[in-house]
């Protein structure tokens, strides 16, 4: 074993441990029973805690509402611009990854402030919520969208579809999507799982989703509240993990768009 | 590679009689950039015509306006009469050959066949009938259930020539092919898809920068230079008797000797005297420019020649020998290569020119 062998698991032990510590003294600290034993009892009673399913429901409703939304959105946008205005593509890189750099109590009093002529049942509800989480995904599911674009003949896969006798929607649907198949799934299970974890803007707005119970259970139950936590951890975990897996189950891609003469 | 164009089944046909293909004054910019300045071309029925010209002369943005995907600033597209200038690429009916591999790489290579059959609505097991009677027909019968990037480069410009041919359109446009395939796939693909393309009978567009292919399979050769046609005719009139300065010089090897014009309209050059070609734009005495091909000139050793040979490059059947005059001009002469045998750096030669007229051009 060479010394640079040494040192690089020596890093990773320790890297390991730095993250993975924390999340087992969490474990333990909700198995904890009286005088010194452990039980799962606060795991077998999640369920029955008030608000816990209304809010886990509310949470997986936002997070797939959010991915329908941002979908629609932005796979044909940025197929359009990829394929007609790739000279707008920067533009769009820095409008999409602004809200990164934009502190969340300003993402959500924009967000409130731009929305407000909106009906009530979009405004005092969680689908003022979708609206902001479509927001804070717009980096994730550019950069997965953007990759997937690049690495395939988009164009020359439109243009044949097209001289087949397939229309915009046609291309988009039979054409576009399947063969962006992993980078939209990349899309949709980055922006689940951030959803699934987000809290500041949801409680900055007095709405109700889980991680958002899950701070209020805590202050009565810290146990509870670390169950939950976890629950939502591995959750998110086995979202990336089905994410990577797809990833590399993913098919020789066709050899890329040779130089076009004119 | 051993797959092979079969024969055609009347039943696979279709309707791919030829249409009329007439694009008339096509013009388009890209920003400064002029691609097409006025293009006036037309394919008859069941014609093969193909684009030749440098990278940047305009023929793919030619091939690209035919097909719809790329708009024209000015000019008419017809096919059959019928101006096609505002009908959407995908109402075309034009099947297209891309450069660069375009086959959907979710699909098989029989579903990507039968893509443009699902688009018309056609049932799945029609459509399935005739895609594999169309990779039957370009070799690849055995090859129904593989993904593209199973196939080779060669396999899957096939599978993308069949599914071209599927839709069984009116105006078949390739572009560029076999660019991205090595030399020997290259000649066997060129070959069938002329030979599938005389028997179907189907008007072809066929856009490529290399002469060899223009010349081998086209019925007439449209050579662009700069978004302008410089000549459409034959292979053999375009290799003859090219229209233009740049048409000689791009087309094939052309050896320019200085000569002089007689008033006999009879030209001297290199100590002989030869009669010119008719038509032409030269001056009608004085000094001009002998226009020769390299196979047209014979090399004899001689000590006293006024010539000297310096290299000869052996290309199998061909040498080329390199030969200096003493005012210094370069000539190529291509030689079968058992005549060249005798020939090396340094030899005096003499050239022979034959007795052919020639042609002629103002002077350089």
């Amino acid at each position: 074993m060479t010394g640079g062998t040494i040192v690089r698991r020596v890093f990773l032990v320790v890297m390991g441990l730095f993250f993975l510590l924390p999340i087992a003294a969490s474990v333990e600290f909700s198995l904890r029973g009286t005088d010194n034993t452990h039980t799962v009892s606060v795991w077998t009673g999640l369920v029955h805690q008030a608000g816990f399913a209304d809010n886990l429901i509310t949470s997986l409703e936002l997070a797939g509402g959010t991915v329908v939304i941002i979908l629609v959105l932005m796979v044909p946008t940025m197929a359009w611009v990829h394929l007609r205005l790739p000279r707008l593509r920067r533009v769009l890189e820095s409008i999409c990854v602004m809200p990164m750099v934009i502190p969340a109590v300003v993402l959500a009093n924009g967000v409130l402030v731009a929305f407000s002529g909106l009906p009530q049942w979009i405004n005092g509800t969680p689908v003022i919520l979708a609206l902001e989480y479509v927001i804070l995904a717009l980096p994730f599911t550019f950069r997965s969208l953007d990759a997937g674009m690049s690495a395939i003949p988009l164009r020359t896969m439109v243009d044949a579809a097209h001289s087949l006798g397939a229309g915009w929607l046609r291309t988009l649907l039979t054409v576009i999507v399947p063969n962006l198949r992993t980078a939209i799934l990349s899309a949709a299970i980055l922006s689940a799982a951030m959803v699934l974890g987000e809290f500041t803007i949801a409680n900055l707005l007095l709405l109700n989703t889980f991680p958002v119970w899950t701070v209020q259970a805590g202050q009565q139950d810290p146990e509870v509240a670390m169950a939950a936590s976890m629950l939502i951890l591995i959750v998110t975990w086995i979202l990336l993990m089905i994410m990577s897996l797809l990833g590399r189950q993913r098919r020789p891609r066709a050899p890329r768009p040779a130089r076009r003469t004119r | 590679m051993t797959e092979t164009v079969t024969s055609v089944q009347p039943d696979i046909l279709g309707r791919q009689a030829g249409s009329h293909l007439r694009i008339t004054g096509l013009r388009r910019q890209f920003g400064n950039v002029v691609a097409l300045d006025g293009l006036d071309l037309e394919a008859g029925p069941g014609e093969l015509v193909s684009l030749l010209g440098p990278s940047g002369c305009g023929k793919t943005t030619a091939l690209r306006i035919v097909a719809g995907l790329e708009p024209s600033d000015a000019g008419a597209v017809e096919v059959d009469g019928t101006d096609i200038a505002r009908t959407p690429a995908h109402k075309r009916d034009m099947g297209m050959v891309f450069q660069s591999y375009s086959l959907f790489p979710n699909l098989t290579a029989l579903d990507n066949i039968a893509f443009g059959l699902r688009l018309r609505g056609q049932g799945k097991r029609a459509r399935h009938d005739r895609a594999g009677d169309l990779l039957d027909l370009v070799g690849l019968g055995t090859h129904a259930r593989q993904y593209p990037h199973q196939l080779s480069g060669g396999q899957q410009q096939r599978v993308a020539l069949a599914r071209a041919l599927a839709i069984e359109p009116r105006v078949l446009l390739l572009d560029e092919p076999l660019s991205a395939l090595d030399a020997v796939v290259r000649m066997q693909l060129r070959d069938e898809i002329r030979a599938l393309q005389t028997r179907l009978g189907i008007t072809t567009l066929f856009v490529t920068h290399d002469q060899d292919e223009a010349l081998s399979m086209s019925d007439r050769v449209a050579v662009l230079n700069a978004g302008r046609l410089e000549q459409c005719a034959e292979p053999a009139e375009i290799y003859a008797r090219p229209a233009t300065r740049f048409v000689a010089s791009f087309v094939g090897t052309m050896n320019r000797l200085s000569g002089v014009l007689t008033p006999e309209n009879r030209v001297r050059v290199a100590d002989t005297v030869l009669s010119v070609l008719p038509g032409g734009d030269h001056p009608l005495d004085g000094q001009v420019t002998v226009l020769l091909r390299p196979e047209r000139i014979r090399v004899v050793p001689e000590a006293s020649g006024p010539a000297t040979v310096l290299r000869v490059s052996f290309h199998g059947a061909v040498s080329r020998v390199h030969i200096e005059l003493e005012d210094g001009t370069g000539v190529a002469v291509d030689l079968a290569s058992e005549q060249g045998v005798g020939l090396g750096t340094g030899q005096r030669v003499r050239l022979d020119l034959g007795t052919e007229p020639v042609m002629v051009a103002h002077p350089e």
